[in-house]
């Protein structure tokens, strides 16, 4: 009797365990981002799709779901691609997604990536442009505990400077060399995803972006005054100002693919409608957060708004209109590339990028008809909000 | 009577095993030295800061609490459950893969010596292979694919290197075992002059139990650790891998809550191994027969 029981369990359980098998599918659990649209916009997505109106589109993003890619949220939140017919599907990236990758393999029509890792891969055969220079300026920098006194790369003597490597130290290393500091004055830490090394004291200089890492410092309690701490704490030494900046979120397509005039045609119309998203979250970065969080991201309220904050001022206000490609930046990032040397002796290329690494003409056609629509595209009068980080960035 | 009592004695063990754990945990954190144990310059302890080991309770009461600020948001053991339950389906169905990839190798490596020469090497080396060199491979070569109308999905992928890793101890294991039998009791078969397929069923497979049982579980140990860590290798969302690093962000400002995700990870692991001892006690009657005299 016991033993026919404790078979049946057994036998029950064995099948439970199977018939986890049985149900997937149910859709939200893909890499494909289900972006939270608006009860009207649905709709209208819905009819078009019905009605054959729509073209497909996959955009490859360089990491997952958070506010630095809220435009291409808000784009498909608010209809923009579709008022241009494109049915944009948002592909989530992961620790070992490499987007230009990706797109090189013709697995998605665009991708989101930093320039100086995708000119590596072009180097080696990828055949990808970039169409768009979204971001303007570089999020990453270095920060120190005040009493660290690192206030220009010249300081970093013979101090622990983290760096996350994998193509995110190039900056540094320059930074570096233009103040005439050796990679072996310094010692060079490994660093992980999380600030604890940093706030251990393991990290002198800790390599962070404005957008997320800074904020992870701003979210903690300092343990001497119990309250979180402050920017008054910290020095930063931003890349922007050193003038060693290389430029990072652009949009990427496929080179071969662009001799199709189909194609072309919609390059333009979606870098037209994500620079519109992206003037979606300049005026309403609240709300563009919002969407974010509720397209599927974990990032807890306050950092998510603050990394929306942050990402318009690498955007806004833009020198020549949103995801023009400026030729002297352009130029600054590739002389880095093929200049600056890493821990191993290594560059990022060993020549020039092919012309057709960068391309303005679609987003010039884009700028057009933005102004043509009367669309700001250069924010000239923006400013950014306030944001209040709470403990732990909830 | 006195297995009802082992019974209980082995669940106040497993219990004061657990607590051992959590005494220890709080112990060092309360006495141990704040910068850790160091020898030389490398840390052996860790340091006792809360950042770096946060209470016990802390940790437990994390679960209580809302995952975010957001309105709306679950708390953090729902989300927890929930992704918990999502990458313990993945796991089983590359366990389930793994162990019909691994018995169908073991059976014909046993069947032909040829093959056994020419697959056994390509097994092993399989598992040199680091799982993260071929995560985004798999879902490449993935996404070109569509079987009978099912249009191959990440979740696909992450249940196939799951699998990648399970078939492997399957596949030595239950090798083995069909190996297993006496010469004696071969021979006695061939006497009787049954066939393979006869001598597979009543002899073979039931004496290679005792060497597929650990073999199973070692699987299952496998498929969770591959389903979690091929979640991270390709952002997979809605399971544990991804909780991870989702929640590694607030590991300074909020630390009890990136532990959240590894207690799900450790709970699953424990799950699967419980039911694959369930399994084993289906197969109970066969235990005996497997081990010749001894």
């Amino acid at each position: 009797m016991l033993r026919s029981l404790k078979l049946g369990a057994a036998a029950m359980v064995v099948a439970a365990f199977l018939t986890a098998c049985g149900d997937d599918d149910d859709g939200g659990s893909e890499s494909n981002v289900d972006v939270q649209q608006s009860e009207d916009c649905a709709t209208r997505t819905q009819e078009a799709r019905d009605a054959g109106e729509l073209e497909e589109v996959s955009l490859q993003l360089q990491w997952v779901s958070q506010a630095q890619f809220a435009g291409y949220y808000a784009a498909v939140a608010e209809c923009y691609y579709v008022d241009e017919g494109l049915d944009v599907n948002i592909v989530e990236g992961g620790v070992d997604i490499v987007p230009q990758d990706v797109l090189a393999s013709g697995d998605v029509d665009y991708a989101i990536s930093w320039v100086p890792k995708v000119l590596g891969s072009i180097e080696q055969g990828a055949g990808i442009t970039n169409v768009a220079q979204i971001f303007e300026r570089s999020a990453t920098t270095q920060i120190s505990f005040k009493d660290k006194d690192i206030a220009g790369p010249e300081d970093l003597k013979g101090k622990n400077v983290g760096s996350w490597g994998f193509g995110n130290e190039w900056e540094l290393f320059a930074g570096m060399q233009s103040a005439d500091v050796q990679l072996e004055d310094i010692n060079l830490v490994q660093q992980a995803f999380d600030m604890n090394a940093f706030l251990a004291g393991d990290i002198d200089a800790a390599q962070a972006m404005t957008y997320n890492e800074y904020a992870q410092v701003l979210e903690t309690v300092n343990p001497e005054t119990g309250e979180l701490y402050t920017p008054e704490d910290l020095n930063v030494i931003n890349w922007n100002d050193v003038g060693t900046a290389m430029l990072q979120d652009a949009i990427w397509a496929t080179t071969e693919k662009l001799s199709d005039p189909d194609y072309e045609e919609r390059t333009v119309k979606f870098i037209k409608a994500s620079i519109k998203g992206w003037a979606f979250v300049r005026d309403n970065p609240e709300e563009a957060a919002d969407i974010v969080a509720a397209s599927g991201s974990e990032l807890g309220q306050s950092h998510q708004l603050w990394m929306a904050n942050e990402v318009n001022k690498l955007i806004w206000p833009s020198t020549n209109g949103v995801g023009y490609i400026d030729e002297e930046a352009w130029a600054q990032t590739v002389d880095i590339a093929l200049n600056t040397k890493n821990e191993t002796g290594a560059t990022i290329i060993s020549k020039e990028p092919p012309s057709s690494a960068y391309t303005n003409e679609y987003v010039e056609q884009a700028l057009a008809e933005l102004e043509e629509e009367g669309e700001d595209t250069i924010g000239a009068d923006y400013e950014p909000i306030e944001v209040t980080l709470q403990e732990g960035g909830k | 009577m006195a297995q009802i009592w082992n019974r209980f004695r082995a669940v106040i063990l497993g219990v004061l095993g657990v607590a051992a754990v959590v005494v220890t945990w709080d112990l060092y954190k309360a006495l141990g030295p704040e910068e850790g144990v160091l020898v030389g310059d490398t840390r052996v302890l860790p340091r006792t800061t809360d950042l770096a080991m946060p209470h016990s309770w802390e940790m437990l009461q994390r679960f209580g609490d809302p995952v975010t600020g957001l309105p709306g948001a679950p708390d953090a053991f729902d989300a927890v459950f929930d992704a918990s339950m999502f990458s313990l389906g993945l796991a089983a169905r590359g366990w389930v893969i793994g162990v019909v990839v691994g018995l169908v190798l073991a059976l014909v490596m046993s069947r032909l010596r040829i093959v056994e020469s020419a697959l056994l090497p390509w097994v092993i080396l399989s598992q040199t292979v680091p799982l993260i060199a071929i995560a985004p491979l798999v879902r490449r070569w993935g996404s070109e694919i569509t079987i009978f109308g099912h249009v191959w999905s990440s979740e696909d992928s992450v249940a196939v290197i799951a699998a990648y890793l399970a078939f492997f101890p399957v596949a030595v294991g239950a090798l083995r075992g069909l190996k297993s039998p006496d010469a004696t009791h071969l021979d006695l078969m061939r006497a009787y002059g049954v066939g393979w397929w006869r001598s597979l069923v009543t002899l073979r497979l039931p004496s290679s139990v005792p060497y597929l049982l650990p073999a199973l579980r070692l699987a299952a140990a496998s498929a969770v650790i591959g389903a979690v860590v091929a979640e991270v290798s390709i952002g997979l969302k809605g399971g544990l891998g991804r909780m991870v690093i989702d929640y590694a962000v607030a590991a300074s400002g909020d630390p009890a809550k990136p532990w959240a995700p590894i207690f799900g990870a450790v709970a699953i692991g424990l799950v699967s191994a419980g039911a694959i001892g369930l399994l084993g006690l289906v197969l109970r009657p066969f235990r005996l027969t497997g081990a010749s005299n001894g």
